[in-house]
């Protein structure tokens, strides 16, 4: 049983993902930034499978269980690099990031 | 309008909503609280698409292990909150454009955009866990060795990360 059409799916993933990359473009927060980061993964995710659903096939939905995979460790080494950072700067603002300017 | 159509509607709302509500959140742990929400409405619209195993695993993996890891870090470092941003005029009007563009994207996909309206396909092959198996055994057996690979690579990278640096680098 699938009620709603595939338009309406790739809608809510185009939705999330542009929600996702605003959030990278106005947030501050390096943590908030990263958290937007796995939004805009999650929508992917999401036009993955509903595409594979609407298709019939397998492959979509296997690319997802990578994708979970990766986003796993990324979210391990992504989250020791803030807190490595965190430890040198004393701040996750991305303003306070600014060694290279000038 | 039936009880699919309802169920799909409260879930790509709550999904939107939510995620909304990561971005607007100024606290912290509000917003991972708020991806945990958007988390599970993506899990609902998972299994509003047949995908049983994969929403169990997105709640699992995604809601269980990386937000509780955010939450962690988010107290360990104790950074609530944005900082007042120091807006300068170049940042602040090459994001205001790269908004708009978002914006004008999405609101051209939701006026314009049609996908073929082609009939779904009848039966749900993502629905049990058989096809999974044997796909991840046969077509993509590299990448999963390679994926095993990674993850090894990121425990690593994770630990030598995370190790005090004992030197004078270390006084910030």
């Amino acid at each position: 049983m699938i009620s709603a059409s595939l338009n309406a799916y790739v809608a809510v993933s185009v939705l999330l993902f542009a929600i996702g990359l605003l959030g990278v473009l106005i947030r501050r927060n390096t943590l908030v930034v990263f958290m937007c980061l796995e939004l805009m993964l999650v929508a992917a995710t999401l036009a993955l499978v509903a595409f594979s659903r609407h298709n019939g096939t397998m492959d979509g939905n296997v690319l997802v269980f990578f994708i979970l995979t990766v986003a796993a460790a990324e979210v391990a080494v992504g989250l020791a690099l803030i807190v490595a950072l965190f430890r040198r700067r004393r701040t996750v603002q991305l303003d306070g990031l600014n060694t290279l300017r000038n | 309008m039936g009880t699919g159509q309802i169920l799909f509607n409260a879930f790509a709302l709550l999904t939107v909503v939510s995620a909304a509500g990561v971005v607007l959140n100024r606290n912290a742990v509000n917003a991972a609280l708020c991806l945990l929400l958007s988390l599970v409405g993506v899990s609902g619209l998972f299994v509003a698409l047949d995908a049983y195993l994969l929403a169990f695993l997105l709640l699992l993996v995604y809601a269980g292990a990386v937000v509780a890891l955010f939450l962690f870090i988010i107290m360990l470092l104790d950074a609530r909150g944005d900082s007042r941003p120091v807006l300068h005029r170049l940042p602040l009007a090459a994001r205001v454009i790269a908004t708009g563009l978002v914006l004008g994207g999405v609101a051209s996909f939701l006026v314009r955009g049609r996908l073929p309206e082609g009939r779904a396909a009848t039966t749900a092959v993502g629905a049990a866990l058989k096809p999974y198996a044997h796909q991840l055994f046969t077509t993509y057996l590299l990448p999963v060795q390679v994926l095993g690979f990674l993850l090894l690579i990121a425990m690593i990278g994770v630990i030598v990360l995370s190790r005090r640096p004992d030197g004078p680098e270390d006084a910030a």
